[in-house]
């Protein structure tokens, strides 16, 4: 299998898995405990705390730990919502943002809450001057991801963060893409909140963080036992907390190698499939973009067909096509960019990962060509096309 | 974003047979009945062709853009129709079409399962002719 969609998920480091492997059947104890099997587990779970401040610049008490992406851009955008909304109403986001923060303003818009969803250009970036406009005396929050999940499009964090400062508003940053792939830090990205998850930088699923400025506020949206400073009760999760800490210690470790390698091979792939397949393109900006990512569109095809046919030569892939999603709708990250729903349905996501090797360029690119090529004469689109 | 593994789950084997060595494609370019289907913003537009001898469908060809299911169906309606009489053919429909492929997702049923409709409207365009000659 050549798996090209760490977007998705990625696998987990060994060195990940070893580290976490004690803490299920030995190291067991529950962290809030007092005896030794408890402390163990604390110790364990605050050195986590420190390699994750680390690979965002944060310091250790800024760190909340979650159970992912998803539960860090909830507590993130709800948290500052409840906690605000006798202030003022109004959320700024941006309209390409991944379900989790996408889904949640929609949430709060069904509550008395008002959302500005700011377009992206057609290379998928935020322009922030379009932010400033949009900001009025009821906003309490701003909202736009780092790093897009579809087209990998690098967002203006640090001028967003810097327009929210000077309006006094709370600003949050969905960066579970680009942790581990870019560096983060928080104080040059004038971040209030950042979310971030273990899974997509070849840590164990179902664990994340969300890093919240000291100083900062949010309500809880669930209650119980006060672990995580009361913002995330719950008995901890010290086998994934262990393995977020050791992912983030190996990706901190390996980030400008990693970024090196997978920018070439990345550029590489975008180069040979634009020059040797016709009417083929590429989704977002060419450079403004993540290391790992490549977004194509194909006229006259697909997407759902071609990552059939992409696996069926063991390649993993994914697509924003209509076809493929739960809603039957086209991807809205590529609608934002202007496309026609005929073009988006032709998209093809490949996410580089480390284990990728170059050697495998050659026989992902003819994979492509011959599924393009075979979809094609079967497309009266085509045909259509061409005549 | 859905990646592939997923929707191989998604399919029945026969869905994926079909998908993987689709029959029938192709275009019978002296027709005598034509049917388009479909809106290719939905992400799915098929055409069927088919000839017609003594009023039974001696070839039959499709060309489809559109997702496996899509594709899978159009192959699946050819073979299914390929010999059958007009009244026959005219019989076939997207449940048979769904069953002859061992099901298909729910999510599948209603947006991709059109073949049976293209090949209704490829015998009514052969029809419209045939009276048209008449």
């Amino acid at each position: 299998m050549i798996y090209m969609d760490h977007s998705a998920t990625s696998p987990v480091d060994i060195e990940v898995f070893n580290a976490m492997k004690p803490y299920f059947v030995e190291s067991y104890g529950n962290a809030s405990t007092l005896y030794s099997l408890g402390r163990e587990a604390r110790r364990a779970m605050e050195s986590s705390r420190e390699k994750v401040a680390s690979i965002i610049g944060a310091n250790t008490d800024e760190i909340i730990f979650t159970s992912g992406g998803t539960e860090s851009d909830n507590i993130a955008i709800k948290g500052t919502a409840y906690r605000f909304k006798r202030r003022g109403n109004h959320i700024i986001t941006s309209n390409i943002e991944h379900p989790a923060v996408d889904e949640t303003c929609k949430y709060l818009e069904k509550n008395g809450f008002e959302v500005t969803y700011l377009p992206v250009e057609k290379d998928g970036i935020v322009n922030s001057s379009d932010l400033e406009d949009a900001i009025t005396d009821k906003t309490i929050l701003i909202t736009v991801m780092h790093a897009n999940n579809e087209i990998g499009t690098i967002q203006p964090i640090s001028e967003i963060g810097e327009i929210a400062r000077e309006n006094k508003i709370y600003f949050h940053a969905d960066a579970v893409q680009s942790v581990g792939k870019i560096p983060v830090n928080v104080e040059e990205l004038n971040v209030d909140m950042l979310s971030l998850s273990a899974h997509k930088l070849y840590g164990p699923k179902g664990v994340g963080a969300l890093y919240i400025k000291k100083g900062v506020r949010v309500e809880p949206i669930i209650h119980g036992g006060g672990h995580e400073k009361g913002i995330r009760p719950g008995t901890e999760n010290v086998a994934g907390i262990v393995g977020l800490g050791k992912a983030c210690e190996i990706s901190e470790n390996n980030l400008e190698e990693e970024a090196q390698y997978l920018t070439s091979m990345r550029d590489e792939l975008i180069k040979r499939v634009l020059s040797e397949i016709d009417e083929s393109y590429l989704n977002g900006h060419p450079t403004k973009r993540l290391p790992n990512n490549i977004n194509f569109r194909f006229t006259g095809i697909e997407g759902e067909s071609l990552v059939l046919h992409l696996d069926s030569k063991n390649i993993a892939s994914s697509t924003g096509s209509a076809c493929s999603s739960k809603k039957l709708e086209a991807s809205h990250v590529l609608m934002a960019l202007g496309l026609k729903e005929v073009q988006a349905h032709g998209s093809l996501r490949l996410t580089l990962g480390k284990e990728n090797k170059v050697e495998d360029i050659d026989y992902v690119i003819e994979s492509i060509k011959n599924a393009v090529d075979t979809l094609r004469k079967m497309s009266p689109l085509w045909c259509q096309a061409k005549v | 974003m859905v990646s592939g593994k997923g929707l191989i789950n998604m399919y029945s084997e026969k869905v994926m047979e079909h998908f993987s060595n689709p029959r029938n494609v192709g275009v019978i370019e002296d027709a005598d009945g034509v049917g388009t289907v479909g809106n290719p913003v939905c992400g799915d537009l098929m055409t069927i062709y088919i000839k017609v001898k003594d009023n039974i469908i001696e070839d039959i060809k499709f060309k489809t853009f559109g997702c496996g299911a899509a594709i899978a169906t159009s192959s699946m309606v050819t073979e299914m129709a390929m010999g059958k009489t007009i009244e026959e053919a005219l019989k076939i429909s997207r449940n048979d079409v769904a069953d002859e492929l061992e099901g298909l997702p729910p999510v599948k049923m209603h947006c991709s399962n059109l073949a049976a409709d293209a090949l209704k409207a490829a015998i009514d365009n052969y029809k419209k002719k045939l009276a048209e000659k008449d």
